[in-house]
């Protein structure tokens, strides 16, 4: 079969790709565009390590075929930072010691990221089921929870 | 001179993990991040849809016609040992030849140009086998008489008699599920052809050496063919302890055979199924006791579901036993240990190693007792508590030194207002219908050291180049612990400069050899001291160095805060580095430890295995829904011994992560297997770890102030991985007390762990029918 050709816009960068009709976003992002932050965690929606923001919205990039992806824009967890400049909700990260290992970070970040750009001024009980679909092994959620109202609070000030 | 440069990394602070501004940018390289070789390959590991029996015809034909499909591998394609037991006592096959021992056991391996292609091809495989009758059950191996091993025993005192001419009784039967590690980064392992036969590997493991070794075996080499490296793990939690070996091992004899570069990475459901979990326990008791609730002796038998071969399970199992006291005397005891092989994926190390299944039974027991004697178990657990001087002694014969747990609870106790709280909750479930609520405070004792007392030793090697940096490298491996940064602070301290000055370097069987797992929370502890040794031997050769050239005594030397003081002369550390180097000073160096005191004799369960106790509790109260069984974990305190702690915020996490862990192993993680031996739970979608939505309302974490390790360890700080794991007992109990309140505590259900809605609302109901009975 014939390869796929997409148009998107991902970290705004405009990328433009071939891919095979049934290669995930994931796939391509991580293999063929070396965007490796984006993490495979379970590749059935359920642990959130791949999440990456098409088109204003939170989305499972192992759930999506890469073809679906033509005129979309993408934000990825690489796009977070400006330059050295990181976000704030990276730094709030990295102030609160909300990692360990470090694989569920990117996809908490993009996620909590989706949820401050749609709601800056989240409860913590929001803040908690927004993220519960994102899975993390290490840490006990505790100060990534901090983190993002802690960052919510700061963007607002 | 102008102003000292800020000068950070001493033992103590309270640094970000080595990698964490990596993590939030996307940028730390896991194995399946990094750059792949051109040309490679990928592998899948093949399997039959049958849990037992001998297999008779193997038509692999689809799979190597497949597309994109390179080659095929079976156990005949193995030129070493076809093993990967960890105890090389050859019942861990890399492939399965001839008998199949449990449901998705590999028998053949896909190497294939995608992964895609090799995961689909190795779907293809036809597999004949005379099924047999599998046994699963804990209850099913005890009855048929199928162990691992030989059934071990430990005891003191007559604890017949003591038993016997106790006033009171309690008997009971502790359950506890497995455990999936669900570590967030996959089995991966990344095989590349090295010189004359050999092969590097790039692996997600906590046991590098191990690897190292398993893989030399398959593939006939001796160690020294084969190196492995490990710069991080996406999470560990001793399931890359033994569990990488057979990945790394298939990867590595694809890549010898095909001349490329080959990956594994099990998808998650392949390694759900494929991978050792945390062993299944039963835990029968029977305790005799006085009047105010003082155990006088106890009966204990334990038995775990191992599962096809023996793996670790000897070990977890001997853990178990030394910690069926968790922090309580037992004047006379008998503990008894079955090791039961099933046809189920063999069991394996899980945090607390055996130690959590152990203290359940004493909690159970403490709970059962005060229930009997109608007191708060906290005080039933007081009066239990080992003593000082007196009372000390465990039932494997060793003194307790230590015990602090006196001092820590009393504490805990006051700033978790458990007095209020217990009465307030008392009122609470009087007027409140359906919702019910229910407090515990336990304790946690465990014990730090491998209990096999080889595996104490670690090495490190220190590099100081010419220009003053500092690269270091250890046998300990990061698994997003902050194992690196602690010992890279040990390095910091030792030599007094900046954290940055030191470059934290991969886990490399070619630079520190013979390493042990990073298990048993002992990385900070061996490797620590390790590296301090390898940077006292530098410090002691710029300092004879320093003497010598500018013709200062040696006591006038002191190295501080990025300087080194020489007479009334300062210099700094990479100038006098330069000057060393020009003189043809060694600036590199090798460190060693080896942990003292400890001796043990599993077969007389005697001796002193640990070199010291760390020690915890915590108190926690939770919610049940009386008609759904839904439970929800509403406050939690924590009171947690680090000793003098290397880095508080590392540490700090590790107890919060610990904690949460635990309380997924006795709340919501359930493994579920059918009758014919098919794991049913193996993806997220049915098997549940906690999420941010069950973290605790109130969750309170603090440090034992106090905590100072009475043991010359690594700057008297203790051990902090496994033992916070157990302080979530507190939330089995506090679920046990919100049922009991059915039938306004006259009855103390049994419940199963985990405590699922399911066996909440079965426990609520039998206690029902009691009460009308």
């Amino acid at each position: 079969m014939s390869k796929v050709h997409v148009s998107t816009i991902i970290n705004d960068d405009t990328v433009e790709f071939l891919c095979e009709s049934e290669q995930t976003l994931l796939d391509v992002l991580r293999d063929d565009l070396r965007l490796t932050g984006s993490k495979e965690g379970c590749a059935s929606g359920d642990c959130g390590a791949c999440s990456v923001i098409m088109d204003g919205r939170l989305v499972c990039a192992c759930l999506l075929l890469a073809a679906e992806a033509e005129g979309s824009t993408i934000e990825t967890i690489e796009g977070m930072a400006n330059g050295s400049d990181l976000h704030p909700l990276q730094q709030q990260f990295l102030d609160h010691a909300a990692l360990q290992c470090g694989v569920c970070t990117p996809g908490f970040l993009i996620a909590a990221k989706a949820l401050l750009d749609r709601n800056p001024d989240p409860t913590e009980t929001e803040v908690r089921y927004w993220l519960a679909g994102n899975l993390c092994r290490c840490t006990g959620y505790d100060k990534i929870v901090r983190a993002v109202l802690d960052t919510a609070a700061e963007t607002r000030n | 001179m102008g102003e000292r440069p800020e000068f950070r990394g001493v033992a103590g602070e309270a640094l970000r993990h080595d990698s964490a501004l990596k993590h939030t940018t996307g940028e730390a390289l896991y194995v399946d991040d990094i750059f792949e070789p051109a040309g490679t390959l990928y592998l899948a590991p093949g399997t039959a849809d049958v849990t037992c029996g001998c297999i008779l015809r193997m038509d692999l034909a689809a799979v190597r016609e497949a597309p994109g499909v390179v080659s095929v591998l079976t156990a005949a394609d193995v030129p070493g040992n076809n093993d990967v037991s960890p105890t090389g006592c050859g019942d861990d096959p890399l492939l399965a030849k001839s008998e199949l021992h449990f449901h998705r056991q590999p028998v053949f391996a896909v190497i294939a140009r995608s992964y895609q292609e090799a995961r689909s091809a190795a779907r293809l495989g036809k597999i004949d086998v005379a099924p047999s009758d599998p046994i699963l059950t804990i209850d099913q191996a005890l009855k048929a008489g199928t162990f691992v091993s030989e059934q071990r025993q430990m005891g003191r005192g007559d604890w017949q008699t003591a038993l016997e001419d106790a006033p009171h009784h309690a008997k009971g039967t502790a359950w506890s599920g497995g455990q999936d590690h669900f570590y967030l980064e996959g089995q991966v392992s990344l095989a590349v052809p090295a010189e004359d036969g050999g092969v590097h590997i790039y692996c997600s493991t906590q046991h590098p050496s191990e690897v190292q070794h398993a893989t030399a075996t398959v593939l006939g080499l001796t160690d020294r063919s084969v190196t492995v490296e490990v710069r991080r793990m996406g999470g560990g939690f001793g399931g890359k302890e033994t569990q990488a070996a057979q990945w790394a091992a298939l990867a590595a004899l694809a890549a010898v055979k095909t001349g490329q570069a080959v990956k594994c990475r099990l998808d998650r459901d392949d390694d759900m199924l494929m991978t050792g979990k945390r062993h299944e326990f039963k835990g029968d008791w029977h305790v005799g006791f006085d009047d105010e609730g003082r155990i006088m002796a106890a009966d204990i038998h334990l038995a775990s579901r191992c599962g096809f071969s023996r793996d670790l399970s000897d070990p977890v199992n001997d853990r178990a036993m030394l910690h069926a006291d968790n922090a309580y005397f037992y004047p006379a005891v008998r503990i008894r240990s079955d090791r039961c092989r099933t046809h189920t994926v063999s069991n394996t190390a899980f945090r607390g190693f055996g130690g959590p299944q152990g203290m359940l039974v004493a909690e159970q027991m403490i709970q059962a007792i005060a229930h009997q004697v109608g007191k708060d178990p906290l005080d039933v657990r007081k009066i239990n508590f080992y003593g000082r001087g007196t009372r000390d002694l465990t039932p494997y014969h060793m003194q307790v030194e230590d015990f602090i747990l006196d001092d820590l609870v009393e504490e805990l106790e006051v700033t978790s207002r458990y007095r209020q709280r217990r009465q307030e909750i008392g009122e609470y479930n009087l007027s409140s219908p359906i919702v019910r609520r229910g407090l515990a405070l336990t304790p946690v004792k465990f014990g730090i050291s491998f209990t096999n007392t080889i595996f104490n030793q670690a090495g490190a090697l220190l590099h100081v180049y010419k220009d003053g940096s500092i690269q270091l490298n250890h046998g300990g491996t990061e698994m997003g612990q902050g194992l690196f940064i602690k010992v890279a602070q040990v390095v910091a301290q030792e030599l007094q400069v900046d954290i940055d000055q030191i470059q934290i370097t991969a886990t490399h069987t070619g630079k520190v050899p013979n390493t042990s797992a990073t298990a048993a929370s002992s990385g900070s502890d061996l490797n620590g001291m390790a590296a301090m040794n390898a940077a006292r031997t530098i410090r002691r050769r710029l300092t004879a160095f320093a003497s010598n050239h500018y013709g200062v005594p040696e006591t006038e030397i002191a190295f501080y805060s990025g300087r080194i003081q020489i007479g009334a002369r300062k210099v700094s550390f990479s100038d006098l580095v330069m000057e060393a180097y020009l003189n043809r000073v060694q600036l590199s160096a090798t460190g060693f430890y080896r942990t003292p005191k400890i001796h043990w004799d599993p077969i007389t369960a005697t001796g002193r295995p640990f070199y010291y106790f760390a020690y915890g509790a915590a108190v926690t109260e939770v919610a049940i829904d009386l008609l759904t069984g839904e439970n929800r974990v509403i406050a939690v305190d924590i009171l947690h011994d680090v000793g003098r702690s290397l880095n508080p915020a590392v540490d700090k996490g590790q107890i919060e992560g610990g904690f949460i862990q635990g309380m997924g192993w006795l709340t919501t993680e359930e493994l579920w297997w059918d009758t014919s031996g098919r794991l049913k739970t193996h993806a997220p979608s049915t098997y549940k770890i906690p999420t941010c939505s069950d973290r605790p309302e109130h969750f309170r974490i603090r440090i034992f102030e106090a905590g100072k390790n009475p043991e010359a360890t690594i700057y008297r700080s203790k051990a902090v991985g496994e033992p916070p794991l157990m302080l979530a007992l507190s939330v089995h109990q506090a679920i046990v007390d919100a049922i009991s309140s059915v039938n306004a505590y006259r009855d103390l259900p049994h419940l199963p762990a985990p405590a699922t809605p399911e066996a909440i609302l079965n426990a609520v109901d039998a206690l029902r029918e009691r009460k009308a009975a």
